[in-house]
């Protein structure tokens, strides 16, 4: 066990390496921040005058070295126009994200949960059917479209449900400013977070019958039935908890399109999350927030593997036996 | 009884709620600071007239209004005395006076992106408390269209913390003191700008009376209008071509296309292409654009196709420069310069800069293809796509140029002037054009003081631009805001884009 976090830790310390040095490297492939930063009467010099004074002359590797001893040191850089350290900025907006994450995966969890099964427990149903459809539908139709829907309905046409933003927020625990705590933040929170679950929740939908079907058909749920054991329990406590075991695996890997799906969902939603933040960032050419931004999702995915990987371990107690899957 | 204070009670926060009048505003830019005098924008300029005054503020008609300085006199051909009003208090306190005005253009002097609009200022004195001379390094006309960029600080609450750097966190950036109608009540940055009308207004005659504005960033053109037409905004500002008639059909709704004299412009690079360097040729890719089909069909009607580099309201303006179409002619032009089978060019355009910059490069693809002119077209996000520009990386090159100084001449002096670094001219004369005589003439009309003489040379320039065919002119860029029916945004929108907030009155 001990072992295994070591030789986890090791790999998330190479990518990290890895993914500050390639942050740093397309830096210069995105633009010029000082032509972003000036208005159009500035002359050539001055111009070349603030990129000295930001540093942005001296050899890439010499920039590179200078980054990483100061991000040893916690120091991820200034953002240019938040004006203040990234790590603060992406701080500041990381309860936004973290909580529309949260709400589109409960979501996802509670719609997938129940159809998959259904669809797998009854196969010829009419409604099983219309899942699969619907769940292949959804899996093909991109987050605007959908976003831009919920928008054009709930917002523009019928006014119920705001279309922007985040709302009232409540400061929790003198960090925390959360929009879960009151209704008008709630309120902000149903569309972007209906919009992410719709784009997820396909996948899982098809994933959970799949399994659950494949589960269905082995030998010890044969034998279950003719033990006699009543139904519910077949279904839920013997196929179920094996059906999930493919679902975390799998789940971890999504975290990835989560974090692409939020990009998209909250520049949609103007809603200022880290997401926002980066698509900003990117057009204002706003270079240590980029970096920063990616470092920090790089240590969430390497982070959440590896939790999928404890919890795995801890679900599945024959991974734990040695030599076990070689 | 319970029910009736029930009542009473609601009645109260209703009337309550009533009374206070709040406006929300979706624009485009987010603020970058809150010092008025660290960014030359748009959306900088619209935040420095609500919580700042400057000196002297454009009129809807183009003449000159004045704010902090009551009256000024022309003493000799380089020296304009300024008197300054005498009951301005800032929102510290302290009362305004000469050594504020002092201290703000000298501020300005050292700002980046103002020290190009303000350096003609060669020494500012101090006569008396409420009078001050500006000496400038040489006669010079649009010294009053500087001065509505001088927004005035107040020099105690930032003495000794008041330096102006463009990428740092200085007090001025997050603290402000002006003397303008709201002051800055609460800012998350990027997200939200809170400003509350100011009690101690000078101006008394201001007939605004919004108690509140929130002013929020909204960069996606669809989630901006969703917010209008959902109701959660009052105010929203530009929106994109394509949804114009959206808002058309709300009966709620109003919307305004002003005309803007921001010129977008495709420039021809004569240093990299020989057949480019041939008038005829320049004038063959002329002829072959439609300019009043690309404002129809691209820009939906709203925008005015060009035919010139000054807007109509600009002095350099002459009413017969019209745009020309005519691919007949274009081809012949061809074929006498012996390109008949055509060439390929490339060309490079913003994909999100300029109102619908993309489809307009596409269009002026299709349209060059007619006269076998082959466009490879590459389009950027405006981040990369200025980085190409500064290295003229294309042989066709896309430009949308705003005169800060509402002038003809400074678009000439950035545009046309022969590209020169030490002298800093040209600076976005990408198309190598170069002419003596009309450098000659820019320098004269940064000096005259006649302003018939004045319009003359403008116009003179801007016909010998045409007959060179130093640039091609497309369309002015159009200024689109849309609000609820009730608020009369009519009387405080303008051809700057910077409405002045301070003046809304809402019933």
């Amino acid at each position: 066990m001990i072992g295994f976090i070591l030789r986890r830790l090791l790999q998330a310390v190479l990518v990290m390496l890895t993914i500050s040095f390639a942050s740093f490297v397309i830096q210069g492939k995105l633009g010029d921040p000082v032509t972003q930063m000036v208005g159009q009467n500035v002359t050539l010099a001055e111009r070349a005058q603030l990129t000295e004074s930001l540093g942005l002359n001296d050899p890439l590797l010499q920039q590179y070295a200078r980054y990483l001893s100061d991000a040893l040191s916690g120091d991820l850089g200034v953002s240019y126009y938040h004006k203040q350290a990234t790590l603060a900025v992406i701080g500041d907006r990381l309860p936004a994200t973290l909580e529309l994450s949260f709400c589109a995966l409960l979501i996802v969890l509670l719609t997938a949960t129940p159809l998959g099964v259904f669809a797998a427990i009854r196969p010829r149903h009419i409604l099983s059917r219309l899942i699969v459809i619907v769940s292949t539908l959804g899996l093909s139709v991109p987050i605007f479209v959908v976003a831009m829907f919920l928008v054009y309905f709930f917002a523009v046409e019928w006014q119920w449900l705001p279309s922007f933003g985040r709302g009232e927020t409540h400061l929790l625990f003198g960090f925390w400013s959360s929009g879960l705590v009151t209704k008008d933040g709630l309120q902000h929170l149903l569309l972007p977070s209906v919009s992410l679950a719709f784009v997820l929740a396909p996948i899982f939908v098809r994933l959970i019958r799949a399994q659950m079907l494949e589960e269905l058909d082995s030998d010890y749920v044969r034998y279950a039935w003719s033990k006699g054991i009543p139904a519910h329990r077949v279904y839920f406590v013997h196929a179920l908890k094996n059906t999930m075991l493919p679902v975390i695996t799998v789940g971890g890997i999504q975290v990835g399109t989560l974090i692409a799906y939020t990009i998209l969902t909250e520049t949609i939603f103007q809603w200022p999350g880290m997401g926002l933040l980066f698509m900003e960032a990117v057009s204002r050419v706003d270079a240590p927030l980029i970096s920063a931004y990616l470092i920090v999702v790089g240590l969430i995915f390497v982070l959440i593997n590896t939790l999928v990987d404890l919890i795995y371990l801890w679900v599945n107690p024959r991974v734990r036996i040695p030599g076990y899957g070689q | 009884m319970v029910m009736r204070t029930l009542i009473c009670l609601v009645l109260t926060v209703w009337l309550s709620h009533a009374q206070s009048k709040q406006l929300r505003i979706a624009v485009e830019g987010a603020l970058v600071s809150l010092d008025p005098h660290e960014q030359l924008s748009e959306t900088g300029e619209q935040y420095a007239h609500t919580v700042f005054d400057p000196l002297v503020r454009w009129r809807q008609d183009g003449t000159f209004e004045p704010r902090l300085a009551t009256s000024w006199a022309q003493l000799d051909r380089s020296t304009l005395r300024l008197f300054l009003r005498k009951d301005v208090l800032f929102h510290s306190g302290n009362g305004m006076t000469a050594d504020d005005v002092l201290f703000s253009l000298a501020r300005l002097q050292r700002s980046v992106d103002f020290k190009g609009l303000f350096n003609v200022i060669e020494r500012v004195e101090k006569i008396d408390n409420y009078t001050v001379d500006l000496h400038t390094r040489h006669p010079y006309p649009l010294l009053l269209n500087v001065l509505a960029y001088a927004f005035i600080l107040d020099s105690k609450f930032y003495a000794g913390r008041d330096e102006v750097v463009k990428y740092q966190a200085t007090f001025a950036s997050q603290h402000a003191s002006g003397s303008g109608p709201y002051t800055v009540t609460k800012r998350i940055v990027g997200q939200v700008l809170e400003v509350t009308r100011n009690p101690r207004y000078w101006d008394s005659e201001a007939t605004g009376n919004v108690d509140a504005l929130t002013f929020i960033p909204i960069r996606s053109d669809s989630t901006r209008l969703a917010a209008l037409l959902s109701g959660e905004v009052d105010v929203a500002s530009p929106i994109a071509p394509v949804d114009i008639e959206r808002v058309q059909r709300n009966p709620a709704l109003k919307m305004f296309v002003e005309p803007g004299t921001r010129i977008v412009m495709l420039q021809l690079n004569q240093q990299r292409r020989t057949e480019l360097k041939n008038p005829r040729i320049r004038k063959a890719i002329r002829l072959a654009i439609n300019e009043p089909l690309l404002v129809q069909k691209v820009l939906r009607n709203m925008g005015t196709a060009a035919g010139q580099l000054s807007a109509p309201s600009f002095l350099g303006h002459l009413e017969d420069l019209q745009p020309e179409y005519n691919p007949d002619l274009a081809r012949a032009l061809m074929r006498e310069a012996g390109y008949e089978k055509g060439f390929r060019l490339t060309m490079m355009a913003p994909n999100n800069r300029y109102m619908a910059d993309e489809q307009i490069a596409q269009a002026v693809a299709a349209m060059l293809a007619k006269i076998n002119i082959h466009v490879d077209l590459k389009t950027f996000p405006k981040a990369q796509y200025f980085q190409f520009y500064d290295q003229r990386a294309a042989d066709i090159l896309m430009l949308g140029w705003q005169a800060d100084t509402f002038d003809s001449n400074n678009i000439f002096e950035f545009v046309l002037a022969c590209s020169d670094i030490t002298k800093g001219t040209g600076v976005y004369n990408s198309a190598g054009f170069c002419s003596a005589a009309i450098d000659s003439d820019i320098a004269q009309a940064n000096r005259e003081m006649n302003p018939e003489q004045r319009v003359r040379t403008l116009q003179r320039i801007e016909r010998t631009a045409r007959e060179e065919e130093a640039v091609l002119p497309l369309y002015w860029q159009p200024l689109v805001w849309a609000s609820k029916q009730e608020v009369p945004l009519e009387s405080v929108i303008n051809f700057l884009n910077v409405p002045y907030w301070g003046d809304l009155t809402v019933p």
